[in-house]
């Protein structure tokens, strides 16, 4: 095994992990934390395949912004554990089951397709997760869809400022 | 000698970066602390603290020891792991900022060259703005885990305040970045050394909308309404005492000089001396004048931000969330309309 190989799995084992606790938290607070860590390692992941700016966004949006934004609505709805419905046991193994058969749909799904036959992972290589090359992209093949969603995050933003106004 | 195909001596090289760039810090922020008091007494037309050592100057020293030796109490109602892991997320996240900034340029020891700098990556600021967003999670988990409404209150007012003027922050900072062009602070800083003229030239309206925003994230006042005494008793930090305490205090302190650094790597030329011809000394010399060049920069911002705080009452909170989203925004929109019609009309 190279390093490469090392951190990946060590990464992927703390995804998967973090994943789980997300689920088996009682809390709501703990597992809005075990998702960021979740979020921590996608980008470790990122970063192995040499993609930092996704890296580094992703961090910033996802982990930064929409998750304090989550811990903000679930302390002050205050969701104690022991008040939340527990969901009966029938509910839950209908779940676990239906979970269980969309994940083997998915893997097959993945294990068929054309694109996907014998291909490996650029480890370390590639450059459109670089900042350069995206930036150039963004504002070359893609510029027309790229202007029209900034002028609409933008309208959005007047917008929340304009209603908080009133 | 490789371990895993890893450089050994590249690795005790950031070690040892890493170790004095995180040690300096903590020492600065320790006198930091020190400042505060006697800028304050000075401000305020009396001594200050004088008792402990000549002119006080052991009076940080004393602090620190008294706070570690003060009783450490969990609150029965805590959330334990939380109300531990608060003080040190704060603390880790205003720490991590360090690893991108340009200390000087690079020096030449034992036959090896070191830059001066932790991590030079190509998205310098964007990793500096991704810390920022992290530090307000200290302050969450720490202000919900002690189960105190007070602290629940000062904690919901922290984040909202944090992510509102992050916005600002970034549209100020985007202005800068199109006219440097690049994202690391090592070439920004470069850039500077290299022209004629530092970015505050440029972006002066920008660095202006940047240095309040600092000032909103470091919840210094005017703006630190999450430790309003009289609306909140203390603050998010009400439960705790001993150096977990200590550890939310430092934070700020902490906070303060990294964004000291990073407005004075952005805006005043980093480590560049004016008027003074680097080639001129040995490379090493050169070096060192640029990190005490940029230190004399971070304590000048730190005055800045105590002469403030020691100048201007707090705002009302509807004050703050006016300014920062009324004003500011739209401020730093027009700054970068501004400066997006000066590089077209350059063109």
């Amino acid at each position: 095994m190279n390093k490469l190989e090392i951190l990946f799995y060590a990464l992927s084992a703390f995804a998967i992990v973090s994943a789980i606790m997300v689920l088996v938290s009682k809390n709501p607070i703990h597992s809005v934390l075990w998702l960021i860590l979740v979020f921590f390692a996608i980008s470790g992941h990122y970063i192995l395949l040499n993609a930092q700016f996704l890296a580094i966004v992703n961090i910033i949006v996802y982990a930064g912004a929409i998750m304090v934004l989550f811990l903000f609505v679930i302390m002050l709805m205050n969701v104690k554990s022991d008040q939340e419905p527990q969901k009966k046991l029938l509910i839950k193994f209908i779940g676990v089951l239906s979970g269980g058969s969309f994940l083997t749909l998915l893997i097959a799904l993945v294990k068929q397709t054309a694109q996907l036959q014998g291909k490996q992972v650029l480890m370390k290589e590639g450059s459109i997760g670089l900042i350069h090359p995206l930036g150039k992209a963004l504002f070359s093949d893609y510029v027309l869809p790229f202007e029209i969603s900034s002028v609409l995050f933008l309208s959005a933003m007047v917008g929340a400022v304009i209603i908080g106004k009133k | 000698m490789t371990i895993l195909a890893l450089d050994l001596g590249f690795i005790i090289e950031k070690l040892i970066m890493i170790a004095i760039v995180v040690f300096a810090s903590l020492g600065i922020a320790l006198y930091t602390t020190f400042g505060e008091r006697k800028v304050a007494a000075i401000l305020q037309d009396r001594p200050g603290p004088s008792r402990a050592g000549p002119f006080g100057l052991l009076q940080p020293l004393a602090d620190g020891l008294k706070l570690i030796m003060k009783e450490e109490i969990i609150p029965n109602a805590a959330n334990k792991w939380l109300f531990i892991l608060g003080p040190g997320l704060a603390m880790t996240a205003s720490l991590m900022t360090c690893a991108v900034i340009p200390w000087g340029s690079a020096i030449d020891v034992f036959g090896r060259h070191v830059e001066l700098q932790i991590a030079d990556v190509n998205i310098g600021i964007l990793y500096v703005f991704a810390v920022v967003s992290m530090g307000v999670y200290g302050i969450m988990i720490g202000g919900w885990a002690s189960n105190n409404k007070f602290s629940l209150m000062s904690a919901l007012r922290a984040a909202s305040q944090a992510i509102s003027y992050e916005l600002a922050m970034g549209l100020a900072l985007i202005a800068l970045l199109m006219t440097t062009g690049s994202l690391s602070l090592k070439t920004i800083v470069e850039q500077q050394v290299q022209g004629h003229w530092w970015n505050i030239v440029y972006q002066p309206l920008g660095f202006l909308i940047f240095f309040i925003t600092a000032m909103a994230e470091c919840n210094r006042t005017p703006f630190d309404l999450p430790e309003a005494e009289n609306e909140l008793n203390f603050g998010y930090h009400q439960e705790y005492s001993s150096m977990k305490l200590g550890f939310y205090l430092f934070a700020e302190y902490i906070n303060m000089i990294m964004s000291s650094a990073i407005m004075a790597s952005m805006y005043f030329g980093g480590y560049d001396l004016p008027f003074f011809n680097e080639a001129s000394v040995a490379p090493n010399i050169a070096a060192m004048i640029g990190v005490g060049t940029l230190l004399i920069k971070i304590v000048l911002f730190i005055f800045l931000f105590m002469w403030i705080r020691w100048t201007i009452p707090r705002f009302r909170y509807d004050q703050l969330m006016g300014l920062g989203w009324k004003t500011l925004i739209p401020l730093a929109l027009f700054n970068m309309l501004l400066t997006g019609a000066v590089i077209l009309a350059k063109l």
